[in-house]
């Protein structure tokens, strides 16, 4: 990126989502919320286009691009369908980077490409029911025997977990050093002892999976390990660090999505005469809330160009990631607003927008993390 | 088998709309696509490709961005894209574009070229068979299933309104595409770096001056002229009710009486 | 000189097609203007009796070219016998229907002579002071009208759409001899081998020949929607047509679709249902005789182009109306 401009290779890519989102997602994105289902032939169609590896490179069966054309894809598809976000933001962002930034030739030859070529669908289980925003509290253990660990424990909300082949887990080797005693896994969904619970009832991004996941006994052959013993809580926090950039746009595509609905429904409806969109409250409305989103996407770009420059990203993905997820708040509730009684209604798709805006103030970081992280760089 | 698919970049029609107040078109803001007929013959191009193995050039004439329809073409697989630019070729009727592509093409080593049955822009459906005519090669219009035969030939099924032929036509020759031959693919994020990475040949008209009467292109070489252009008189409009459903119905009966339609 | 003005009339099985009847009809006012002849062309096999019938619809000359090699169209034996129709008689003006047949000729044939060919043209007039033909087509998606004209070359040559046009009531008292044209073609001349030809009968519903259509746009719903329209049209005797969004959708077939990308109309009656008036659509059927439409929306685009516009829905008006027709049909026959 130069200055604010899009590349040439940019703005095709965002012409890509921008087609695909619509003319693949948008005639079922109603109904996978109200199934409460991810398609499978949605998720062949996303690995025909190669949205799988999109940020990795062509070397290893990615797409070659930066992250900045990620976060591009990100806005996209969740202008459309947040669900479509988050299971690729999942996926690409936080299972894919612990192997690729961690992993060893062979481990990212036998497990990183069937993941990037989207042939395999990744996913991330750091979460446990007494371990959320506080990770240091994971109780999974990891138990060394003879060439492999032996795993027990449970997961929650892990995303994507009814469709994924590959899990990044995180579970503790040495049970007395805290966080510092927590390593991380490639495990196959295939292997015994693993079950993986129903898609749990949520407000949003309902189409997504996002289950409980229990390890009972589940023997991990040793060279499964990503990095070394110990090293997991930081390959955690790394991906988590930058798996924030992709929901910050996230966010952003989901607010910006409303308000494009928004613009619609404000030209075509009429009250007290004429239409709506006269009233300078609607133009005003409207304006404030574009001025926001835009700030938010400028935000959500800075950190995708941070990392690509391989700089410190992490404090700049945190505050697009409050901001953006805030915004994304903001902006569907006052569009809700703007459709009236329409917009509680389940036939537009802002109420929609409106629930599955919520979870990005709360998933891979609150707020409140967020400001921790923030105010952590400020020297206070 | 070496394949070329002529393109067109147009803007979307489907998005261009009239200014009530001047009466004249808005063409801010309308994107620019690939025609989607030839859109459906890369898609046809590139599915042969992979059956017989080969290549698929795209050539498109047109204005400097224009590149961005052939790096398109690229994005979804095409190996070689050609972009005729020159402004020589500018205003060209439809006798003088299929000359200037001719001439395009006779630079080329083919076996199939498929054009799109016609442009959105201009709904003509003229150039591929003048393309086909310069050349001097066989055309089948209005293809919507191409394979090929075992000696090589293209086997292609014609449609026409109240039928099709399966017509089987020896290499090289021309078909044009209906958008019905194929679902076109999307383009992949990686062809879509990789497209930017290659060089979109451009030929202007010293790169075929050679290829071409140089009295038969543009605007003074097109035998046909637009006059005038004018946006269309609607019909006015008539009566409009807002009333209940049975009082709406009993009206349209009276008028459908009073007309002696029914 | 270049003299006369030739319609080149279509015939598929010996049968021949409509448009070269409206075309001879249009053709006449052309002529009248110019103080020339119309000529009817007919290519095909065995196909003189048939072509004979253009005299009954203003034709003053009608000539056949009739040849097996040209019983069913492929495009060089067609190409070649024009070629050398043009180069023997020098038409001031050539006309062919804008089917999938007229298409494909026109352009090949105006490229071999090198001269100027406008397509698809839905209006035609001689220009009083230059006397050039003055070719008027939509463009840009039905968005603009152009009017075209070809100057230096001759033949002027255009194809226009069918349904256009309007054909002169059959005047069977006007007869005359069917003049043959000689033209060498062999087999050697085609250079596409037919391997097999296929009627589709489910394409036999022709929506350009209907006197009334019921036409369902998005707002209609579903594929269902269809079915509550071809209720209301077996009332009314007419068939049901579409616009493009219900096409793209699955919910009917492409053969009903009218429009600038569809089919042409000009029927007695028709109903617009739940159709918001795209201009691509308007192309298509602005030139019905009496236009009723249905919509929700009351800003709808339709409205504007519709004798009868009625805001509601048409889920509930349409069953109403199919009610009260087949009420009022019932009493019509008592």
């Amino acid at each position: 990126m130069v200055g604010f401009e899009l590349t040439k290779t940019q703005q095709l890519c965002k012409e890509l989502f921008h087609n695909f989102a619509e003319n693949e997602i948008r005639p079922i994105a109603r109904d996978m919320d109200e199934k409460e289902e991810y398609p499978r032939e949605l998720l062949d169609k996303l690995q025909k286009a190669h949205m799988f590896g999109i940020p990795y490179p062509q070397e290893l069966g990615g797409a070659g691009a930066d992250v900045l054309t990620y976060t591009l894809a990100m806005e996209e598809l969740s202008k459309v369908d947040a669900s479509t976000g988050i299971t690729l933001s999942v996926h690409t962002s936080l299972c894919c980077p612990c192997i690729y930034e961690n992993g060893t030739d062979e481990q990212k030859e036998r497990f990183l490409r069937p993941l990037i070529s989207g042939e395999k669908i990744g996913a991330f289980s750091l979460t446990e029911p007494n371990a959320g925003t506080d990770a240091s509290g994971v109780q999974t253990t990891a138990d060394k025997d003879g060439d492999y660990y032996i795993l027990n424990g449970s997961k929650m909300f892990t995303t994507n977990a009814g469709i994924a082949d590959t899990f990044v887990v995180f579970a503790l080797t040495d049970k007395s050093k805290g966080p510092k005693g927590m390593s991380a896994f490639i495990v196959d969904r295939t292997m015994e002892g693993i079950t993986v619970g129903t898609n749990i009832p949520r407000m949003g991004i309902r189409a997504a999976s996002n289950c409980e996941v229990a390890f009972t006994n589940v023997k991990v052959p040793a060279d499964r390990l990503l990095g070394k013993e110990g090293g997991g809580y930081k390959i955690a926090m790394t991906a988590l660090g930058g798996g924030r950039i992709g929901i910050g746009a996230q966010a952003v595509g989901i607010a910006q999505g409303a308000i494009n609905e928004a613009i619609k429904y404000v030209k075509e409806r009429k009250q007290f005469g004429k239409n709506i969109s006269k009233f300078q409250n609607t133009q005003f409305k409207l304006a404030e809330m574009q001025t926001k989103v835009d700030a938010a996407r400028l935000m959500v770009w800075r950190a995708a160009v941070e990392k690509d420059k391989h700089g410190n990203y992490a404090p700049l993905a945190a505050m697009c990631k409050l901001f953006a997820s805030e915004t994304a708040n903001e902006v569907t509730r006052g569009c809700v607003q703007l459709f009236g009684g329409y917009g509680y209604s389940r036939e537009y798709p802002v109420e929609r927008a409106m629930r599955d805006a919520k979870i990005t103030e709360i998933y891979e970081g609150t707020s409140e993390a967020m400001k921790m992280i923030i105010s952590g760089t400020m020297k206070l | 088998m070496k394949i070329v698919v002529c393109i067109k970049q147009v803007p979307d029609t489907t998005e261009v709309k009239l200014d009530p107040k001047t009466n004249t078109l808005i063409r801010d803001g309308v994107p620019s696509i690939i025609n989607p007929d030839d859109k459906a013959g890369i898609e046809a191009a590139l599915t042969l490709k992979e059956q017989l193995g080969g290549t698929v050039t795209v050539v498109c004439m047109g204005p400097p961005q224009a590149d961005v329809a052939l790096r398109e073409a690229l994005a979804m697989g095409c190996d070689d894209a050609i972009l005729m630019s020159d402004r020589a070729f500018g205003g060209s009727d439809t006798y003088a574009t299929a000359h200037v592509i001719a001439a395009g093409l006779k630079t080329l080593d083919y076996d199939l070229i498929i054009t799109g049955r016609q442009a959105i822009d201009g709904d003509t459906a003229q150039v591929g068979p003048q393309i086909a005519e310069q050349l001097g090669i066989p055309q089948v219009s209005y293809a919507a299933e191409v394979k090929t035969a075992e000696d090589g030939a293209v086997v292609v099924k014609r449609q026409f309104e109240d039928r099709y032929q399966l017509l089987k036509v020896k290499t090289p020759c021309l078909i044009t595409a209906l958008s019905e031959l194929a679902q076109p693919r999307y383009m992949t994020v990686s062809g879509i770096v990789n497209a930017y990475n290659k060089e979109v040949k451009v030929l202007t008209f010293e790169d075929v001056k050679n290829n071409l009467n140089p009295d038969f292109i543009g605007l003074k070489g097109s035998p046909t002229n637009v006059k005038q252009s004018f946006t269309k008189q609607v019909k006015g409009a008539g009566t409009v009710i807002n009333v209940s459903a049975d009082e709406a119905v009993k009206t349209i009966m009276d008028k459908l009486i009073e007309k002696h339609i029914i | 000189m270049s003299k006369d003005i030739y319609v080149i009339a279509e015939q598929r099985d010996g049968v021949l097609a409509k448009v070269g009847k409206e075309l001879i009809g249009e053709a006449t006012k052309l002529a009248a203007d110019l103080g020339e002849k119309v000529v009817a062309v007919v290519l095909g096999s065995k196909i003189k009796e048939e072509a004979a019938k253009l005299y009954a619809y203003g034709a003053d000359e009608v000539v056949v070219i009739d040849n097996p090699v040209l019983k069913s169209y492929t495009t060089e034996p067609y190409a070649k016998a024009l070629t050398e129709l043009i180069a023997k008689c020098e038409p001031n003006i050539v006309l062919f229907g804008a089917t999938s047949i007229g298409r494909d000729l026109a352009p090949r044939v105006a490229g071999r002579v090198h001269t100027g060919l406008t397509a698809d043209c839905t209006g035609l007039a001689i220009d009083e002071e230059t006397k050039l033909l003055l070719m008027t087509r939509p463009a840009f998606g039905g968005n603009i009208m152009a009017t075209i004209v070809c100057k230096d070359y001759r033949p002027q040559m255009a194809t226009v759409r069918p349904g256009v046009m309007k054909a002169l009531e059959k005047d069977a008292s006007k007869t005359g001899e069917v003049k043959v044209l000689d033209v060498a073609l062999t087999a050697a001349d085609m250079n596409v081998e037919i391997l097999e030809e296929v009627k589709e009968t489910k394409k036999a519903v022709d929506i350009t020949e209907a006197k009334i259509l019921v036409s369902g746009g998005r707002g209609i719903g579903s594929a269902k929607g269809f079915d509550m329209l071809r209720e209301c049209a077996a009332e009314l005797g007419g068939e049901v047509a579409s616009s493009r969004s219900c096409v793209d959708a699955g919910w009917i077939e492409s053969d009903r679709q009218v429009g600038q990308t569809g089919k042409t109309v000009r029927p007695e009656l028709y109903i617009a249902c739940g159709i918001s008036g795209a201009i691509q659509h308007v192309a298509g059927m602005e030139n019905s005789e009496f236009v009723v439409s249905i919509n929700k929306n009351d800003t709808a685009a339709i409205f504007s182009v519709s004798d009868l516009g009625v805001v509601g829905d048409v889920n509930v008006i349409i069953p109403k109306l199919t009610e009260a027709l087949k009420k009022y049909n019932a009493e019509k026959n008592n």
